[in-house]
């Protein structure tokens, strides 16, 4: 797989076994660069996970099911499993005993991919998923040098700058906050590199627009953890730096710290997941989702910007003439059409589903509309709702085949009044050397025997 | 840069946002002893406005200077943060050498799917980034603070051992990458006084967001 954030600051080679590894921290200090991924001591492994996961399920299962029970085990690790064994009757053989952890069932795989990745990106299988919501195990992952291990008896975050009192604050301190709780996406502005600079034809929507999520997430105002430091007059920025093995590091506005910028700590009602930030992370709804910092450890509240590298060398956005954007933080405005697309295959023409997912970094998507014949026409979709804002929106559209060759596309539109721009228009405001917010309309290709493709033609 | 148009820039989004809040919801700590009136428990602060609206919880501990220097290791562009040492070309070149040239190339040219750390910005100004997407962005072309070279290096460099370079190591570093963009001469020395002086040839390239929702596509 090709489609990364960014091309990789260190190799990402796939690890095997180490699966999500956190390799680079049990590492000699002394290393050399080149064996980032070789003979590395994993601190956690996904073969010790199922390990686990499988004993449980395996002591009290009939000898039969089993193998049924660890392959659902399996499916949790994403491993390749062997076909299911499944009864003639489900209802003429005893089922399965219940285990410590639902696991889905051995049929539905959905997968991040790539995987393995330590300096990159895995993205969320979008077209496998439906309603509003993004399981936790399937929220993409964007790494900067590998998944944090932080024991949370340990965790701290250290509040202090231009503040009367610097203070650190405990995981436990952090709960005793009161709580709010709010569903948000979380998108890389990276998301679409690839479908922009190098579109093909067998791309399918996790492909092209895999690194956007969405959860319920559950924390505390920032506002509330700074008040208790105290913010002295001539702030106006806060760095938030994580704990993670590239220090990744952004300036975010007090302002946006003030209003609704939360320090969350669940994820769909369970502690975070640990390639997601745990034990806290930032969110700040409606920003690109770098500058909500995993593993947080520090907040400095400053006069001035830090300017670190991820907020010049990195997430900035080149422009026609030669500048480029700094501070692009808010996402504007994007559908996704999740189905049909690749490698999705349409069985014959009638009535068929048009869905898929819409979102703005500005407040709420007020109407999705979807053409069918490459943008000549539209029709508005249905919002299927929840309809909130700084969220997936799950939109749909009936649309009837008539078994001709089609073009799918959709259009978001949000509450400010913004409208999803063409490819055309992203191009000429933005210049084909751009980086970063690619949130022009994707387009998908109906061919006349069903078989659907991600239009990479113009 | 204005700060001030930023945030001037983010109020009207932000406000949007928090409007999804329930802003109608506010409680200070004073308030939230309070029984609620369905006699359920003690309501509870809700996230909007100015942190200066809510009294304090007493949650927390104190953090002494020794903690806080512990953590507080980045550099902004004024400089504040680079520690004591110094470095320049000739023991950079050697760090580089030994810590970076496996990954980046024996001069910085990029191997494989390392970046490119090297490309003096002439080629900036015949090749815009926004017209090309080839065009390798670089210290030398792109990157707009000269301090932002040692912050990052200094954390997340190398990265099979973040954090394991010297101050002087990495000021020399600093200092060979400067030079071989074109940036300083190779006589340079680079020090807490030095490098936040360097004005970088990008420097004048950025220009603040101007989106601001509504119709207009930019």
């Amino acid at each position: 797989m090709t489609h990364r954030d960014e091309p990789p600051e260190t190799d990402g080679p796939a690890m095997g076994d180490a699966g999500f590894a956190v390799d680079s921290a049990a590492r000699a200090p002394h290393a050399a660069p080149r064996n980032a991924a070789d003979g590395a001591s994993p601190l956690v492994t996904r073969r010790a996970l199922l390990a686990g996961a499988a004993s449980a399920v395996g002591s009290a299962a009939v000898a039969r099911w089993s193998v049924l029970a660890a392959q659902g085990a399996g499916e949790a690790g994403s491993a390749p499993t062997t076909p299911p064994a499944v009864p003639a009757d489900a209802s003429r053989v005893p089922g399965l005993p219940s285990a410590a952890l639902g696991t889905r069932s051995p049929f539905e795989r959905p997968a991040l991919a790539p995987v393995g990745v330590t300096s990159g990106s895995s993205l969320t299988p979008l077209q496998a998923l439906q309603g509003t919501i993004t399981p936790s195990d399937l929220h993409f992952q964007r790494h900067h040098n590998g998944i944090a291990v932080i024991d949370p008896a340990r965790y701290e975050l250290l509040v202090h700058g231009l503040v009367e009192r610097p203070t650190a604050f405990t995981l436990d301190d952090l709960r005793r906050f009161p709580a709010v709780t709010r569903v948000v996406c979380i998108e890389c502005s990276g998301n679409g590199r690839g479908a922009f600079r190098s579109p093909r034809r067998d791309m399918t929507p996790q492909v092209v627009d895999g690194l956007t999520s969405n959860s319920e997430w559950t924390g505390v105002p920032v506002a509330l953890v700074l008040a208790e430091a105290g913010v002295r007059p001539g702030a106006s920025w806060v760095l938030a730096e994580g704990g993670d093995a590239a220090v990744m590091a952004r300036s975010i506005p007090l302002e946006k710290m003030l209003d609704d910028a939360l320090l969350v700590y669940a994820q769909n009602g369970e502690p975070l997941r640990m390639a997601n930030g745990y034990p806290v992370r930032l969110l700040l709804p409606g920003y690109e989702g770098n500058m909500s910092v995993k593993w947080l450890r520090r907040l400095e509240v400053n006069a001035r910007p830090t300017m670190t590298r991820n907020e010049t060398a990195k997430y900035t956005d080149p422009l026609p003439g030669g500048k480029a954007r700094l501070f692009s933080f808010v996402m504007d405005a994007k559908s996704v059409i999740t189905a049909p697309a690749h490698p999705g295959r349409l069985s014959g023409p009638g009535w068929w589903p048009v869905t898929g997912l819409a979102w703005s970094g500005r407040g709420r998507i007020t109407r999705v509309d979807v053409s069918a014949d490459g943008g000549r026409h539209w029709a508005a979709a249905e919002l299927s709702g929840p309809v909130l804002p700084a969220a997936h929106t799950r939109f749909q559209y009936m649309w009837r085949w008539d078994g001709r060759p089609a073009r799918l596309m959709s259009r978001a539109v949000d509450e400010t009044g913004y409208v999803q721009p063409t490819l055309a228009q992203f191009r000429t405001v933005r210049g084909r050397g751009t980086d970063y917010h690619f949130n022009y309309i994707r387009a998908w290709d109906v061919a006349a025997d069903g078989q659907v493709f991600f239009a990479a033609d113009e | 840069m204005s700060v001030r148009a930023l945030l001037a820039f983010a109020a009207p989004t932000a406000l949007a946002l928090g409007a999804a809040c329930g802003r109608g919801d506010q409680h200070s700590p004073a308030d939230a002893p309070v029984a609620r009136a369905d006699g359920r428990g003690a309501a509870v602060a809700h996230p909007a406005g100015n942190a200066t609206r809510y009294g304090r919880y007493g949650l927390g501990h104190p953090a002494d200077a020794r903690r806080v220097a512990a953590l507080d290791t980045d550099v902004d562009t004024t400089g504040a943060g680079l520690p004591p040492g110094r470095g320049a070309y000739t023991e950079g070149a050697a760090v580089y050498a030994r810590k970076c040239a496996a990954c980046h190339g024996a001069r910085g040219e990029g191997v494989g799917r390392y970046p490119k750390l090297v490309q003096p910005a002439r080629r900036f100004d015949r090749s815009p980034f926004g017209a090309d997407p080839g065009v390798p962005k670089t210290v030398g072309n792109y990157w707009p603070y000269a301090t932002t070279l040692y912050d990052y290096v200094h954390h997340a460099m190398p990265p099979t051992a973040p954090g394991s370079l010297t101050a002087s190591e990495t000021y020399a570093l600093v200092a060979y990458l400067l030079a071989e963009n074109g940036v300083v001469g190779r006589s340079a020395v680079m020090d807490a006084t030095t490098l936040p002086a360097v004005r970088m040839p990008a420097r004048g390239r950025f220009v603040l967001d101007d989106r601001r929702g509504g119709p207009e596509v930019r």
